[in-house]
């Protein structure tokens, strides 16, 4: 018994060797990002194979999602699909890996695709690990309430209750920004949407892609402020150092912007769900200029 | 109650895209288990040998498998070899070769409680019959292990086909992955579509797994009587 034991125990301290022994180099990736081990392919690499990677999301609809055919659709798709088309002469030239939110970074890392187009909202602690290219979309705050008493500016809402969920930024920037609205707090999104159908609070505040869609959903609610807050801009994200691709993607977003392309876009893929009344400027990015 | 959340599963082809995620866990689990029943009888006589080194490593080897989380190794092995090694595994290979480390030594394991559980008298029998060391594992002690074997093989296969749900993040598009995807693409046309779609999911893996849990039962009475 003692003998076993002992061997367990030298076990893990060899397994806990050995896992550090793994991490150690990822960290000098992320803090040296000019040499990651797995070289990402340059621009030229990807027009000899003939196909460029892309990962995207499979469960985000309206960004990136598979249809009941088994089609994948979406917001990014169609950008990713326009990208090969640039780059290689067809969109079919494509080839879309479903990514996890989770493992965006080392799909990246690992050269495993050429570029990740999956609703990456560029924020400075992910620049260190991936380059950013011109954004495309942008999100910021949105405020949801019942037409008869519809709420069209922040101003409106002093003294009265709004509805956020824990932890969102809805949260954060109301508390810092607006401390005169009264603030009712749940856990959950489907508390936050039962509360407002109930009418324990004025309004409700979170990602304006989400009280949009929902809007649309439930009749009797409309999004009396679309855009508010803290604008965070959705971009393209390629290998660290790969500035050949990078450079080519940003040349593109900014040919597409003299056609309105993110425009046809939002036609396409974001109208159906976030319906007429919505102001494509609050989404739409065009040649990189938010 | 028109827009009942079944229908999702009649649209389109997603009760067969349902099915090719299952398929896809399937295989994966299947063709591990294949490879760790092969590795692991190799490893369970290895394990029961009277070197100590031997032993030492192979208990340290069961240790890792046992202690490192399924997810790490799966990420190991698909990153981590691209990164370092410059392998590029497709998701697939990568899940086949970590549930194989990870079944090969589980099942060595069983097959060296297995091997130890025969009396010594048959190992003794065989010798005294001038039996070859390798004879007496083909033909007297490896059938006597078979069959105490199964029942506990068929448990570790169902685990197997249970902890594929984990290959999805590297990127393996199976049953539970497929399912989010349908309850996704319908989210603003049918919202409760996600208590039907799990439910498909829940009578699919009850529909492999169960056959096997109950051929396990009916062996391990049959070894009983």
């Amino acid at each position: 018994m003692k003998k076993k034991l002992l061997g367990a125990l030298l076990g893990v301290t060899l397994a806990a060797g050995l896992i550090a022994g793994c991490s150690a180099p990822a960290k000098e990736n992320s803090n040296g990002a000019q040499s990651p081990s797995a070289k990402a392919r340059t621009l030229s690499e990807i027009k000899d194979s003939g196909t460029i990677k892309i990962g995207v999301f499979s469960d985000k609809n309206p960004f990136g999602y598979v249809d009941a055919n088994g089609k994948i659709q979406g917001y990014d798709v169609y950008y990713g699909k326009r990208l090969a088309k640039d780059l290689l002469g067809s969109e079919d030239k494509v080839e879309f890996v479903y990514v996890e939110a989770a493992s965006r970074v080392e799909y990246l890392k690992s050269a495993k695709v050429d570029v990740i187009l999956a609703n990456f909202t560029v924020t400075d602690e992910r620049k260190d690990q991936v380059d950013f290219a011109l954004p495309y979309m942008k999100v910021a705050l949105g405020v949801v309430s019942p037409d008869d008493k519809l709420i069209k500016d922040a101003a409106e809402l002093n003294g009265k209750t709004l509805i956020v969920v824990k932890g969102t930024t809805a949260e954060t920037y109301f508390s810092q920004n607006h401390p005169e609205i009264k603030l009712l707090k749940f856990d959950e999104y489907q508390e936050a949407y039962d509360a407002l159908a109930d009418g324990r609070g004025d309004a409700f505040s979170t990602d304006n892609t989400e009280v949009l869609a929902w809007a649309i959903q439930n009749k009797g609610f409309t999004v009396g402020i679309e855009s508010i807050g803290n604008t965070d801009t959705i971009a393209a994200a390629v290998q660290k150092g790969n500035t050949e691709l990078l450079d080519w993607i940003n040349e593109d977003i900014k040919t597409l912007g003299k056609e309105q392309f993110f425009h046809k876009n939002f036609e396409e893929t974001l109208k159906p769900v976030y319906g007429d009344e919505i102001d494509p400027e609050n989404l739409v990015v065009e040649g990189g200029q938010v | 109650m028109q827009n009942l959340g079944i229908q999702v599963l009649f649209q389109g082809n997603n009760f067969l895209r349902l099915c090719g995620g299952l398929w896809q866990s399937l295989q994966i689990a299947v063709i591990s288990m294949v490879l760790s029943i092969v590795l692991g009888m190799i490893l369970g006589i290895v394990m029961t040998s009277p070197k100590k080194l031997v032993r030492f490593l192979c208990r340290i080897y069961l240790e890792i498998v046992r202690i490192m989380p399924q997810l790490v190794l799966l990420f190991l092995v698909y990153f981590g070899a691209a990164k370092h090694l410059n392998i590029n595994l497709p998701g697939s290979w990568a899940a086949v070769i970590v549930f194989t480390f990870w079944g090969a030594a589980e099942m060595g394991d069983l097959v060296r409680s297995a091997l130890q559980s025969i009396p010594v008298h048959q190992y003794q029998s065989g010798f005294g019959l001038g039996m070859t060391k390798l004879q007496v594992y083909r033909y007297v002690i490896i059938p006597q292990t078979v069959r105490r074997l199964l029942p506990s093989v068929m448990n570790l296969l169902t685990r197997m086909i249970k902890t594929t749900s984990l290959v999805v993040l590297i990127g393996v598009i199976e049953v539970v992955k497929v399912g989010k995807q349908i309850i996704d693409s319908s989210r603003y046309t049918v919202p409760d579509a996600a208590l039907w779609v799990y439910g498909v999911i829940f009578i699919m893996y009850f529909a492999i797994c169960y056959p096997f849990s109950r051929a396990a039962a009916m062996l391990d009475k049959k070894i009983k009587d």
